[in-house]
């Protein structure tokens, strides 16, 4: 089994240059770059065009290339040291590894095949995209000897380059996964996690993402993810669910003291990633307009109202603010105004903030405790919460003022534009939740009765830092 | 020759360190340690689950001396360390056997 794997990579590797040969002689494909158009109106075709000045915004290629820096920058070491200080230290670096190895692992799934089936093209309603972007084709610089013209040409996709809209996409496609860890945090056995993640990537990730995204179905139903509220939030997070109530609880769940090992690290997570959240929102224009500031600040204020508004329940409840609360709020607050961001004014933001702390804090605390299930670190507390409420909020709030959606007349519930994107938005709320917790049941399904899902008792007793990587996160030795 | 355990309040420590060693004892050991006397623990509450916490973090400061001052260590330790509240520590003597100084191999006070 590992050596077949091992050599279907490698065939996989080996063909690349010669499938990509074969496609560039096919000169009759839709959207080829072989076909560039250098006459004055090359502004036409906004897929071909010529590595020309004119035709890439150098300024929104330089902030959308940031911006995908930013983003990975969330997963490791901003989602790594926020997971890895709420689990016990003896799986640190189970945490660590799986936010590492996954930016490895995505990446490659993304060149290969993700980036494709997500952006390739499918026409109004698609599912999923068509396979013109396999392993980067149409993507990457490309040499033409046409008659027209001879040199390299760059694949556009707007006013960026295709390869810079790559790279941001992939980002999101890497944190996804790495968001869904915690829920299983000090039990999954790491092999499984890597099979169940490149699945996970592309049977849910990428549809959802094409749907969304690039003129599939729920973009034809008029359903708005300004960032991925749904894309990324809700899909990680109800994942995650599942997750946790198919691998089951913890061992000593609920009797034994399980408390964060090093909120210091978590509250240094926390910073990270609400750094890196400017990247993912406010990139999401593609573009380094107006409507990127628009969503950078709505994206901090609803951050810096869930960073208030969490830890002063906890006041009035329980008599102490604390760290972890404070912390909670700000990824809730963020979470939530992800779907939000391009569509709100970021007024609305703070209300968007006040909201998300104000639900996930109940949905960390009274919730999961009524239910019983073991969402180690609130994956669905704090990002399934707060991406539905995020997709729902964006259809009470939408102003024309960020995004003209309705040729001039009132978008969201509040400026007067009815209920009709809060409909929409709540159907693809649904639609989300239902595709992401059928195949990820069934994933887990058969995984389980192929792989196995949950390392041995042995080895979880033993911290996954030892049983699983034979290293250790503390060697405190001169 | 005697050994002095005291497990005292983390903050007391630098006192203790230089009254001790104003009264001319030259070496000492301090570990960090956990663990529970009369004090109760304290709660700690992360996302709403609430922990107790019963091993309360203190300083075990370790001196070995000679018969002849274990009096004045122990009198040194427990002025200084003392606050009068409820969790201050407590003061172990114990024999030792001998004291070896790793470098030149002496022996019993003179290693101390």
């Amino acid at each position: 089994m590992r050596h077949f794997s091992l050599a279907a990579f490698c065939l996989l590797l080996l063909a690349a240059p010669f499938v990509n040969a074969q496609e560039a002689n096919e000169d009759a494909r839709p959207a080829q770059i072989s076909i560039p158009v250098v006459t004055d109106d090359a502004g036409q075709d906004e897929k071909v065009m010529t590595d020309d000045a004119g035709t890439i915004d150098t300024g929104d290629n330089a902030w959308i290339l940031v911006a995908s820096a930013l983003v990975l920058f969330m997963t490791a070491p901003g989602l790594a040291m926020f997971y890895g200080g709420l689990v016990r230290r003896k799986n640190i670096l189970g945490v660590l590894m799986q936010c590492i190895f996954l930016m490895g692992l995505m990446s490659i799934v993304w060149c290969l095949w993700g980036y494709s089936i997500c952006f390739g093209g499918g026409g109004d309603g698609s599912l999923v995209g068509n396979f013109d972007f396999l392993l980067l084709e149409n993507v990457q610089l490309g040499w033409n000897d046409g008659p027209n013209f001879t040199g390299a040409v760059v694949p556009m996709e707007g006013s960026i380059p295709r390869l810079t809209h790559m790279l941001f996409q992939g980002m999101f496609f890497i944190i996804t996964p790495a968001l869904i860890c915690g829920a299983f945090a000090e039990r999954m056995k790491f092999s499984t996690m890597a099979v169940f993640m490149v699945l996970w990537g592309t049977l849910v990730y990428c549809p959802l993402c094409h749907m969304f995204w690039d003129g599939g179905l729920l973009a034809s139903w008029g359903a708005q993810d300004f960032a991925g509220g749904a894309v990324v939030h809700i899909s990680s997070g109800c994942a995650a669910l599942i997750c946790a109530l198919m691998i089951g609880n913890r061992l000593g769940h609920g009797s034994d003291p399980m408390p964060p090992h090093n909120l210091t690290y978590t509250a240094i997570g926390t910073a990270m990633l609400w750094f890196g959240w400017f990247g993912f929102n406010a990139g999401s224009a593609l573009s380094a307009n107006g409507l990127a500031a628009s969503a950078f600040a709505a994206t901090h204020l609803s951050a810096a109202a869930g960073t208030l508004t969490w830890p002063c329940i906890e006041w009035y409840k329980d008599g102490k603010p604390t760290v972890l609360g404070a912390c909670s709020g700000a990824i809730a607050g963020l979470a939530c105004i992800t779907p939000a961001a391009g569509f709100i004014s970021p007024m609305s933001g703070v209300l968007v903030g006040i909201l998300a702390a104000t639900c996930c804090y109940f949905a960390c605390t009274s919730l999961k405790s009524r239910l019983g299930y073991d969402d180690s670190l609130d994956v669905f507390g704090i990002h399934g919460i707060g991406g539905i409420l995020g997709m729902l909020l964006t259809g009470i709030f939408a102003s024309r003022a960020v995004q003209d959606l309705n040729d001039g007349s009132p978008v969201g519930l509040v400026e007067g534009g009815g209920y009709d994107l809060l409909g929409i938005q709540l159907m693809a709320v649904l639609f989300t939740i239902l595709l992401t917790v059928a195949f990820t049941f069934i994933l887990l399904w058969i995984l389980e009765r192929t792989m196995g899902l949950r390392v041995s008792q042995d080895e979880e007793m033993e911290g996954l830092d030892l049983s699983l990587h034979g290293e250790e996160g503390y060697i405190n030795l001169p | 020759m005697k050994k002095v355990e005291a497990i005292i309040r983390h903050f007391k420590l630098e006192d203790v360190k230089n009254a001790l060693a104003e009264e001319g004892i030259q070496g000492m050991t301090a570990v960090e340690v956990r663990g529970f006397g009369r004090q109760k623990g304290h709660s700690e509450t992360y996302r709403g689950t609430e922990y107790a916490v019963d091993f309360v973090p203190k300083v075990k400061l370790e001196v070995v001396c000679g018969d002849d001052v274990l009096q004045k260590v122990v009198d040194t330790i427990l002025h200084t360390a003392q606050t009068g509240q409820i969790g201050d520590g407590k003061i172990f003597v114990s024999d030792l056997a001998n004291a070896i100084r790793i470098r030149t191999g002496e022996m019993g006070n003179d290693a101390l």
